[in-house]
């Protein structure tokens, strides 16, 4: 066969340079992730020590002290959003692929339309459903703002791994006579059940790095709470805080909370990712 | 024995019915977010609506206590021009490195590294908000205020947009911390359709001899064009109501000016800074409700553009597909 094609030199440089343009593109957005990993870990890791996990937050401007308020205080907030949350949004998922028609498409493009919605507007949505009633910032209010925007993630991953499993294992359930309300639960979630895991993981480390929601609800605190109807820090808020602050010790501890902060976000995603194998459809 | 059949089948269908209803309460419960959202924002935007009116979009004055004390003057403008400057450069920076990420993931790259690829844009995605506002201030600011900004201005000074001091807090490293921030999700949605584009207009273009950038040229991006539009529209909503990262880098200062380098605000800036110092005044609480308002309003149309137009690019070709 002779038929070998030659490009004309003009059509190789531009394949060349575009090609390359691309390749250099995708590098050019890899910078700012390694220059914001490489500084959080340098300068975080000289505030780690023992007394940073077991005190509470300085005064703004003080050395010393350590973030377990904050630590405190992110976990119960998003530990409340969860128990909202999670559940309402698996249930929404599954009836989005148990009863597909008009009125599950239009939730569905509004779950995902509400996912877009910027984060400081639920802030002060929950700030005047429930703080302005109640008179008082709380861990509660700060776990129902962030409750509000796991349910639309939630409810997304949940349909999008429902609608990977086979019609016929459901079917096969069904015709068995068992209820459909047994078979969502121990047959479909059951076998979509890394994907729905999945989902609820990257929900929980997405809403975990979230702080405006928190500015007008959880408001921040340099305490321990006694109760979730209690102002509370978050890794979060103490970011912030003391990081917009102008003494060096503070930003110190602001880098310190950025490390832990990022270590339990990153760790997550990358968590669920190598456990599962499979990546879930608009999780973004 | 006989009596009990039916019973049973009657129980089965009042427990299907209540399984019906939990799933339909917890359907309900997006719509219902999203009407209640809308409805507490426009009750608490009442006091500024009445006090300003329309005018509310076109003052440039922001004055919550007037020294003599009389009525807070409030306009929104500075918070829009600062929004849609900082939009803008982000937008101008971050669409075509986007679009080159997704041809590079989807079109270039070896397949050996196409999955790793799309990990590690994902894990910049994953990092929070207040974590680039940290690194923002505290890296990307003396990097710009020494480096950058000062190139600018001995090259292009002569543009207004260039001018005064090189301070690093500003609209300039506001926009492109916002560029950083959106490429992951711009390159995402745009992977997502560039992969929608049917196999065969590829292949028929490179049996024709094309090369790679040509067949990308002439058989993929025309095909994508109105997705990636679409990407960008869902961009543009995810920079606009962007918040802490702009709020620590952006100096917040309430000016309509046409350089680059001084300190301005954003819509969610305003909101962030100001929603706790209040304290009974009870126009300028209503003002920043009317700017969340606002928020919601842009948000919520150009998300709604991009998804259904995605939306029905996505069905289309996965017909073709099974065509």
């Amino acid at each position: 066969m002779n038929c070998v094609l030659r490009l004309s030199s003009k059509r190789k440089i531009s394949n060349a340079l575009y090609v390359s343009l691309a390749s250099i593109c995708f590098v050019v957005a890899l910078v700012p992730l390694i220059s914001i990993l490489y500084q959080t870990i340098v300068q975080g890791a000289s505030a780690l020590n023992l007394a940073f996990f077991t005190q509470v937050t300085p005064p703004i401007g003080q050395a010393g002290g350590g973030i377990l308020n904050a630590i405190e205080g992110s976990v119960a907030i998003v530990a409340i959003a969860s128990l909202f949350g999670v559940p309402i949004g698996v249930l929404c998922g599954a009836y989005l692929s148990e009863y597909p028609g008009k009125f599950s498409y239009y939730v569905r493009l509004l779950a995902e339309v509400l996912t877009g919605v910027p984060s400081i507007v639920t802030g002060i949505f929950v700030y005047e459903l429930i703080v302005a009633t109640q008179h008082r910032f709380s861990a509660f209010s700060g776990g129902v703002a962030l409750g509000v925007m796991m349910v639309p993630i939630v409810a997304i991953s949940t349909h999008e791994s429902l609608k990977l499993v086979s019609q016929a294992i459901k079917e096969g359930a069904l015709a068995l006579g068992i209820s459909r309300a047994k078979t969502l639960v121990y047959v479909l979630l059951s076998s979509a059940r890394s994907g729905v895991i999945t989902g609820i993981a990257l929900a929980v480390a997405r809403v975990m790095g979230e702080t405006a929601p928190l500015l007008f609800t959880a408001l921040g605190s340099q305490f321990l709470m006694t109760s979730i109807n209690d102002p509370a820090a978050s890794l979060t808020l103490t970011i912030f805080d003391f990081g917009t602050s102008p003494y060096d010790s503070s930003h110190s501890l602001a880098w310190g909370a950025a490390l832990v902060l990022l270590l339990i976000v990153l760790g997550l995603n990358i968590l669920v990712r190598v456990a599962t194998r499979q990546r879930v459809k608009g999780e973004v | 024995m006989q009596e009990t059949q039916p019973s049973r089948a009657r129980s089965r269908a009042r427990h299907s019915d209540l399984f019906l209803f939990v799933l339909v309460l917890a359907a309900i419960s997006v719509p219902l977010i999203t009407v209640l959202m809308l409805y507490e924002l426009a009750k608490g935007s009442i006091p500024s609506v009445e006090a300003f009116g329309l005018s509310f979009l076109f003052n440039s004055d922001w004055i919550p206590n007037p020294p003599n004390g009389g009525q807070p003057i409030l306009g929104a403008l500075p918070s829009i021009y600062g929004s849609v400057v900082t939009t803008s450069i982000a937008l101008l920076l971050a669409v075509p490195v986007s679009l080159g990420v997704a041809l590079f993931q989807n079109e270039l790259a070896p397949r050996r590294i196409r999955t790793p690829s799309v990990f590690v844009i994902e894990m910049l995605a994953a990092v929070p908000s207040v974590v680039y506002g940290l690194w923002g201030l505290l890296n990307l600011i003396p990097f710009m205020r020494d480096n950058v900004e000062p190139i600018l201005q001995t090259n292009l000074g002569f543009l207004p947009i260039f001018t005064g001091p090189t301070m690093g807090l500003g609209m300039l490293t506001a926009g492109v911390i916002l560029a950083i921030m959106i490429i992951p999700y711009g390159s995402s949605v745009m992977r997502e359709v560039i992969a929608a584009v049917p196999r065969s207009q590829r292949e028929a273009c490179f049996a024709l001899g094309a090369t790679k950038w040509e067949t990308i040229r002439t058989a993929v991006l025309p095909f994508a064009r109105t997705g990636i539009v679409a990407a960008v529209v869902l961009a543009m909503g995810r920079a606009i109501g962007e918040t802490m990262a702009v709020t620590m880098v952006i100096g917040n200062v309430a000016r309509i000016s046409p350089s680059l380098f001084l300190p301005a605000e954003t819509i969610p800036s305003v909101i962030a800074n100001e929603f706790t110092e209040v304290a009974g005044n009870d126009i300028y609480f209503g003002a920043l409700f009317e700017l969340g308002l606002i928020l919601f309003a842009i948000a919520f149309v150009m998300n709604l553009l991009g998804r259904v137009v995605i939306a029905r690019l996505t069905v289309k070709a996965g017909r073709e597909l099974r065509a």
